[in-house]
């Protein structure tokens, strides 16, 4: 093995240039931002069309965002929504549409044969700008809204997540449940979402993914004409600034499970900040390194406490959480939270070592090609890209990126956007009595 | 019937045959392990499996569960690589791994570059006949296994009804216990018995190897018999049949769990492909699942959630790659207002409808063009394909199937899928449960829980 090893090792420091397919990039005639990849061998493609319409703009109405993309499909044009269906799954097409905090998203994965392809877009063009929003259909899909709501209730795990919203961004947009609350989804009214699709889906909000196999000619074609209707409009306002929890603090939810969920964050980064690399890498050695990491090895592996143990970034527009997660067995509450809390202290004030930054770049370069080996996974990267306004080269200059992160780099970006006396803590379980 | 037009159009895609299907190759080497290799070559990575015939149902009772536990040992360490050492090799070379447990298999994957495809060889082939099982690592991974059993079934209201479910629908089928096994039965392993577990079923005559990607077959062949060539076989007792006794009659039960939505459940007993006398039947129990619940154009979305809207979900599901026999389900959730069991009738008389009434030509068409789109789409994901080939060789059935499916259930025709709901979803062979939600008693719970 030892000699496997060290040649390995001379293969890392050399890697080998993988490209990834280039993003075209050009406007529509209405000013919506198209993003386009041509990838071969399979007759199929993947078509995302990605509003500016998550939760962070609904204001007081929280869930309307959510109801508004689920709706898309009730009815559309003259179809009603066993028409659609019926549409898109005799040509073997797959749509979705949904919300989440920062974008609407819509989606149409097909087979590129002309006849097939042609009658998927259509339809998708008729839900995206002519959604008829019928009142029956409408309170239908709310009733099936609040039952999901409901159902939220059930899990200590979506329980725990609410809280620490709320937690890290109190009333700030990103603060409030994305699908809404009970109280809120049952004051809405189909006005509501009529009058969010009017003002948010407008081609100056919208934004066209296609990755597939498509001539550039045929994608331009089916980019103007899936957005040839919506109406112009005007792009959304910038979204407010987060303000950080000045102090730590921490919440408990009592709930009726055998397993206390634990949260510990803060609002963390954002998708252009310039630190975001060193975050990214940094957090790998600390949680998100998958079965290799600081929390899985501390909780898990040496000390048998929860099944996982994980930390992340959730980059968005503005500082998305850093969340630090794991639950445990009500007793072990207390004992848990401490070794997480340690683990992170310690992780904070003396970053890594150079060994556990070298194990995690040569896990992050040398696994770079399956972040998007597949269509689906490729667009999902090109729509981030799009959205966030990253650089079109992002994904060829992702592998330099990470190779010039430090030891250093993390220590100071570690301490400026996790600071220890600023965590906000969220468990969710049964109290020991 | 502009409907059959498309379908003639799909069916015969000039660029589907011009992007035919890469072939699938297979040998076996002298210790019996077989090595199942298709190329992808649309990215540079590649995915190696191995799968051993072993899962829960394998498992008596009193150590259900074992199946799993072991999977989780299996990255405790050997001689060669110590604890931790598995994991961290293959992070060091850029891989992701994990592994899965299922009622009929264990599986352990990673994916990684494709050059870096013997990383992944040299550990699997260590570890599966050089394990090591010692009681101090036993006793907290045991703490680990119960609290993911904690997560995915005690906190999960739905999870444990359906566990509840099938204690009741099969008698002595071992698909009634769970797949993480009894608390009890957790809480008890002996290294004894995980070491006996591991001799039994971890050998490379009771093993397949699938590789699929952006590497050469010749090559992954060479590589296979280079790591795993020297492995000892075992020799391997037959599995005892365990085959359910004839259900003789209707059987409910209800389920009370704090939860705040009511639910019901129903399990019509039913062949797989594996235990059919006739294929065809299979396939077309496949095809009657998707007349249900193939999108949101099929039966249940139609008439359940949007035409009666008697549930806020409904959903049916067949499992045609079982290793025994299984159940035909259908679940749905009632729309406020509405109790399970109008639901519980309504579900019922699409089973009677489906055994009274030819279904539509548009409808069999629909999904015939699904699964054929399916079937580029699937070929979007090396983990998939690998997937698919070696849960078909695990169970019994051969990794060819894959290759028939789509041409199969374009045979199935709308007489057969009435056929076989009247031959199995018959009302002697079927199973309820009603999950009856209990008070959370949590501040969260303002109003009290619907009564059922």
């Amino acid at each position: 093995m030892r000699s496997l090893l060290s040649t390995l090792a001379v293969i890392f420091f050399s890697p080998a240039i993988f490209a990834a397919a280039p993003i075209q990039h050009w406007q529509t005639a209405q000013g919506s931002q198209v993003y386009y990849v041509h990838t071969e061998g399979l007759p199929m493609v993947d078509i995302q069309v990605v509003f500016d319409a998550g939760s962070v703009r609904e204001a007081n109405q929280w869930g309307v965002a959510s109801l508004t993309a689920d709706l898309l499909e009730s009815g559309a044009g003259q179809w009603q929504a066993n028409e659609i269906a019926e549409r898109f799954e005799r040509v073997g097409a797959i749509f979705s549409s949904a919300s989440s905090i920062d974008t609407a998203s819509v989606s149409l994965r097909t087979l590129t044969d002309k006849p097939l392809f042609e009658s998927a877009i259509d339809t998708m063009r008729v839900l995206i700008s002519q959604p008829r929003f019928d009142d029956a259909d409408f309170l239908r899909e709310k009733n099936r809204s609040l039952a999901g709501l409901k159902q939220q209730q059930e899990s200590p795990a979506e329980m725990a997540s609410l809280a620490f919203y709320e937690a890290l961004y109190g009333s700030h947009p990103y603060g409030h449940p994305s699908s809404g609350t009970l109280a809120t989804v049952t004051a809405l009214k189909v006005n509501d979402v009529r009058a969010f699709y009017k003002s948010h889906y407008v081609a100056a909000n919208a934004m066209v993914v296609i990755v597939g196999d498509l001539t550039t000619q045929q994608a331009e074609q089916t980019a103007t004409t899936l957005v040839k209707d919506l109406p112009i409009g005007t792009a959304q306002p910038p979204v407010p600034e987060v303000t950080l929890p000045t102090q730590a603090q921490r919440k408990h939810i009592e709930f009726p499970s055998t397993q206390t969920h634990v949260l510990v964050g803060i609002p963390g980064t954002y998708r252009n900040d310039p630190d975001y690399f060193d975050l990214y890498v940094g957090n790998h050695i600390l949680g998100g390194g998958g079965l290799v990491s600081k929390l899985f090895d501390e909780v898990r592996e040496k000390r048998g406490l929860a099944y996982s143990a994980s930390s992340a970034f959730i980059p968005m527009l503005k500082p998305g959480p850093f969340i630090a997660n794991l639950q445990t067995r009500n007793d072990q509450t207390t004992q848990a939270l401490q070794v997480m809390h340690d683990t992170l202290t310690d992780y904070i004030n003396n970053g890594p070592t150079d060994a556990e930054l070298q194990a995690a770049k040569k896990n992050i370069i040398g696994g770079f090609a399956m972040r998007f080996d597949t269509n689906k996974e490729l667009a999902n990267y090109v729509a981030m890209i799009g959205f966030y306004h990253l650089p079109l080269d992002y994904l060829d200059n992702f592998q330099q990126k990470i190779a010039q992160v430090t030891v250093a780099s993390i220590t100071r970006a570690f301490k400026q956007h996790v600071p220890v006396n600023q965590l906000q803590t969220i468990t969710v379980g049964k109290s020991a009595k | 019937m502009k409907h059959r037009i498309l379908l003639t159009v799909l069916l015969s895609l000039p660029v589907l045959t011009s992007h035919a299907e890469p072939a699938v190759v297979e040998a076996i080497l002298d210790n019996g392990l077989k090595v199942i290799v298709k190329e992808d070559h649309r990215s540079p990575v590649v995915v190696s499996q191995v799968w051993y015939k072993v899962g829960s149902s394998y498992e008596p009772e009193g150590i259900t569960g074992i199946s799993h536990m072991l999977e989780h040992m299996m990255f405790k360490g050997t001689d060669k690589h110590p604890a931790g050492e598995f994991s961290r090799i293959i992070a060091e070379n850029g891989g992701d791994e994990n592994a899965f447990t299922g009622q009929d298999y264990t599986a352990y994957f990673q994916t990684l570059a494709a050059d870096k495809l013997a990383v992944s060889f040299d550990l699997e082939a260590d570890r599966m006949r050089n394990l090591h099982l010692l009681p101090e690592e036993l006793k907290k991974e045991l703490e680990v296994v119960t609290e993911e059993r904690r997560m995915r079934t005690d906190d999960n209201p739905q999870a444990k009804m359906a566990e509840h479910f099938a204690t009741m629908a099969f008698s002595n089928s071992p698909y009634k216990h769970p797949i993480i096994g009894w608390p009890d039965d957790i809480a008890s392993y002996q290294v004894d018995d995980l070491i006996a577990w591991y001799q039994r079923w971890y050998a490379p005559n009771n093993a397949t190897l699938v590789v699929v990607g952006d590497i050469k077959t010749a090559e992954v062949m060479a590589l296979a018999k280079q790591y795993f060539a020297d492995l000892k076989p075992s020799v391997l007792k037959p599995l005892k049949p365990q085959v359910d006794i004839a259900q003789l009659g209707q059987r409910k039960m209800v389920v009370k769990v704090p939860a705040q939505l009511p639910s019901v459940l129903l399990g019509y007993k039913v062949p797989s492909l594996n235990t059919a006398t006739t294929e065809q039947d299979a396939y077309a129990l496949e095809v009657l699942a998707g007349v249900l619940d193939g999108g949101n154009s099929a039966r249940l979305s139609k008439s359940l959630v949007r035409g009666q809207q008697l549930a806020v979900a409904a959903s049916a599901g067949y499992s045609l790659t079982s290793r025994l026999a299984n159940l035909f389900e259908l679940d749905a959730t009632p729309a406020e207002g509405k109790t399970v069991w109008e639901l519980e009738t309504a579900l019922k008389q699409e089973v009677f409808t489906l055994q009274k009434q030819l279904i539509s030509a548009e409808e069999l068409q629909r999904i015939k063009a699904q699964v054929l789109a399916s079937a580029v789409y699937e070929r979007d994901s090396g983990f998939y394909q690998a997937m698919q080939l070696g849960m078909l060789e695990t169970i019994g059935l051969g990794w060819q199937k894959a290759d028939e499916y789509v041409t199969k259930i374009n045979s199935v025709t709308a007489e057969q899928v009435r056929e076989v709901a009247r031959k199995y979803l018959r009302e002697d062979q079927l199973s309820i449960a009603y999950l009856e939600p209990q008070p959370m008693n949590s501040a969260h719970s303002t109003k009290p829980a619907r009564p059922l």
